[in-house]
């Protein structure tokens, strides 16, 4: 796929004509992250998140492997071994902090890119198949995430592996057998932890083969952008390289700052005190939270505190998973054709009011379960339901969007008050500039 | 369909989480939440200037001797610190020899084997052992501690919440239990046995007030050993215990931040070097 007007990759060495002949890797860089693939030219920093989602993958996978070097998968001494890391592997305490906050991380700019295509309309025709794949990559995350937690087998880990794997008993029947069957074992001990580092080390990889196809099926129509408005020509885009690399360089700066800052001086403020107490499966920590990332489903959960019909635990586990599950059915949910709520009136006010419900959630999931904070779950957790159900698909039936720019380009010059005849993004550009040299580090 | 089973669903949601609200509006007004006696005197820890806090924080050295030293001569009766090692001590300005005197003179040994018999044995410490325990296992610990377990100390300022600040809190925080709080919540009398401290979770702690007076320690660097300066000081002990990297991050968080900020005004110049002459 791609636009006609793309560039096309043009093998200049004999080694790299070699190449393109019999295995043309680096053809397919260059047509997916090179200059062969032409990107709406008004892209905003929204759209850096999907890069750097991608770079906080890559932190986790190394970080990860050479913490495996170091790490022992067994309840007597896992506890340890990640204590011995912290103290007597050089640089041990920079990897496993590194890894702990690079979760955070990558669940930050992931939810941030999840917002973005909620808002600007990506999960809409015809780019479902992206959002699908998502969606399956946020509930591989999510279950990575949660095994990783479990694995410095310290209190919150252990009552964590309880509480979600308690979840499965809620189903009628055949729950405690499945719970036991995954556990392997009555509660979870040696063998929950082994298997859950064999999955922890499995599932990343299987996240980056669903990225591959993620951006496969993103590359078919190609991205979208902030007007929703399809590109219409060769004006409208502007090659990946070296326009969006160099952009995400400086995403990719932004990014490390702040991952720095957590890292280097608040290594612990996103973690849970408690997980420093080693396992163990007689004294409860007084109150049970997962990490940030899993809060306003945490709240979901807890919302559910009335049997109707069904019991409240198995209500309160339904509507966990189809939180998120419901994710799988936007793209039909929401009928508008008017992609970017920026034309959108009242579907935007609605995505707004959803971005503060999941942020009350948040809080409400990660503070004591008091009645106070259980009633704003339920008011909340209701509006979660009901704004992607119920509210989102009749304002996309009754709402008058307004009107949409005729291009891409027509926008981006409206936008600095000139109407200037359409030209190709690049066609005015000079051939030389006398271009300070430092940038050229960064090329 | 979709549309139609989705509104289903998400009718169905809306009317369970109703119902449920309904049940905890009725349950707060007609059974509201009677305080209790943690909800009312439970204190949060006092705040704790010390050296290794913020960004720029370094360890006081002197200071953390000190801390050993309430740890070697208070602490340590009852309190493991199972994972740091007696080489550890290098690391807060005791130099090769006098680790290995403080390892050698240590009261508890360390288990071992008798090399002839095959017995469980004991022998003198060597700075490559981890500080061995008081007690033989929790058992031991428990039979005589009145049933209560003294938690291990290597990461508590980290197993707690604002833990530095909680140890201090702790130490200095046993009072008398105040009679207007035991006329409010007659029943909760502090039990004999355990002693009360408004700093800990449920009131009671089993641990009996360590430092008991003044001058407890005798501190080898002259400072006077008030109650408020052994406990900041081994408060400062087990901050390093719990985090002996701290300094090395800090270090390595400067270099990499700066680093990060060259980098970004390099990317920065790039970004607006390629799109110069793109309106966007």
């Amino acid at each position: 796929m791609s636009f006609p007007w793309a560039k096309q990759y043009e093998p200049k060495l004999p080694l790299t004509r070699w190449l393109d002949e019999r295995l043309p890797v680096p053809r397919l860089v260059y047509n997916s992250l090179g200059g062969g693939y032409p990107v709406p030219r008004n892209l905003n920093y929204f759209w850096n998140f999907g890069v750097l989602a991608g770079a906080a993958l890559a932190i986790q996978i190394i970080t990860g492997i050479v913490l495996a070097m170091h790490y022992a998968a067994n309840g007597a001494v896992a506890f340890d071994s990640v204590e011995s890391i912290m103290r007597d592997v050089n640089a041990g305490w920079f990897l496993r902090y590194a890894h702990a906050n690079g979760a955070s991380m990558f669940f930050i700019v992931v939810y941030t890119h999840i917002f973005r295509g909620l808002y600007y309309g990506s999960y809409k025709a015809p780019r479902e198949m992206v959002w699908l794949l998502g969606v399956v990559i946020f509930l591989l995350m999510m279950a990575t995430a949660f095994m990783g937690y479990v694995l410095p087998w310290g209190q919150m880990s252990f009552w964590g592996a309880q509480v979600i794997t308690g979840f499965f008993s809620a189903i009628p029947l055949v729950g405690d057998t499945i719970r036991i069957w995954l556990l392997g074992g009555f509660a979870p001990d040696n063998a929950a932890l082994n298997r859950f580092f064999s999955l922890h080390y499995l599932l990343p990889f299987v996240i980056a083969g669903v990225i591959i196809l993620h951006i496969w099926a993103l590359h078919i129509p190609g991205s979208n952008n902030p007007t929703g408005v399809d590109v219409k020509g060769e004006q409208d885009t502007v090659p990946f390289h070296p326009y969006y690399t160099a952009k995400d360089g400086f995403g990719l700066g932004i990014f490390m700052l702040i991952f720095a800052s957590l890292l280097f001086f608040f290594p612990n403020y996103l973690g849970h005190p408690d997980n420093y107490i080693p396992a163990n499966p007689l004294s409860t920590p007084a109150h049970i939270v997962p990490e940030w990332y899993f809060w306003p489903f945490y709240a979901i959960l807890r919302a559910f505190t009335a049997d109707f019909i069904l019991p409240a635990k198995l209500w309160g586990v339904l509507a966990m998973f189809g939180s998120i599950l419901l994710l799988f059915f936007l793209p039909w949910l929401d009928s508008s054709p008017v992609r970017s709520m920026n034309y959108r009136p009242k579907a935007r006010i609605a995505f707004w009011v959803l971005v503060a419900d999941i942020f009350v959630l948040g809080y409400c999931g990660g503070a004591p379960a008091n009645a106070f904070y259980v009633i704003l779950s339920q008011i909340c957790a209701a509006y979660y339901f009901a704004h992607f159900l119920i509210i989102l698909p009749l304002i996309s039936r009754s709402e008058r969007p307004r009107p949409l720019p005729n291009s891409i380009t027509e926008a981006v010059l409206s936008k600095h008050g000139g109407t200037s005849p359409a030209h190709t993004a690049l066609s005015t550009a000079p051939t030389s500039h006398g271009a300070p040299s430092a940038p050229h580090a960064a090329h | 369909m979709v549309r139609l089973i989705a509104s289903i669903v998400g009718a169905a949601f809306v009317l369970v989480l109703g119902i449920a609200l309904f049940g905890s509006v009725s349950g707060v007004i007609t059974d509201p939440v009677a305080p209790t006696a943690e909800s009312v005197a439970h204190k949060h820890p006092k705040e704790l200037e010390l050296a290794s806090n913020g960004v720029f924080g370094k360890f006081d050295r002197r200071q953390l001797q000190r801390g050993f030293q309430v740890y070697k001569e208070v602490c340590s009766a009852c309190h493991s610190l199972r994972l740091v090692s007696f080489r550890d001590l290098t690391k807060i300005g005791y130099t090769d020899p006098e680790v290995k005197a403080i390892a050698n003179q240590w009261v508890i040994e360390q288990p071992s084997i008798n090399p002839e018999t095959g017995e469980p044995a004991t022998r003198k410490n060597i700075p490559s052992d981890r500080f061995p325990s008081p007690f033989a296992n929790e058992i031991a610990a428990r039979a005589a501690n009145n049933n209560a377990l003294p938690p291990d100390l290597s990461l508590i300022t980290k197993a707690r919440e604002d833990g530095t600040a909680y140890v201090h809190s702790l130490l200095t925080g046993y009072t008398t239990q105040p009679a207007a709080l035991l006329k409010e919540f007659p029943d909760i009398k502090t039990p004999t046995g355990l002693h009360y401290n408004p700093y800990f979770a449920n009131l009671n702690i089993a641990m009996p007030p360590p430092l008991t007076s003044d001058g407890q320690v005798a501190y080898a660097d002259g400072t006077k050993a008030t109650k408020e300066q052994m406990s900041t000081d081994v408060a400062a002990f087990l901050t390093w215990t719990a985090e002996p990297n701290l300094e090395a991050r800090h270090a390595a968080g400067f270099a990499s931040i700066i680093f990060i900020l060259i980098f970004c005004g390099l990317a920065w110049g790039a970004y607006q070097n390629v799109w110069r002459d793109v309106k966007h």
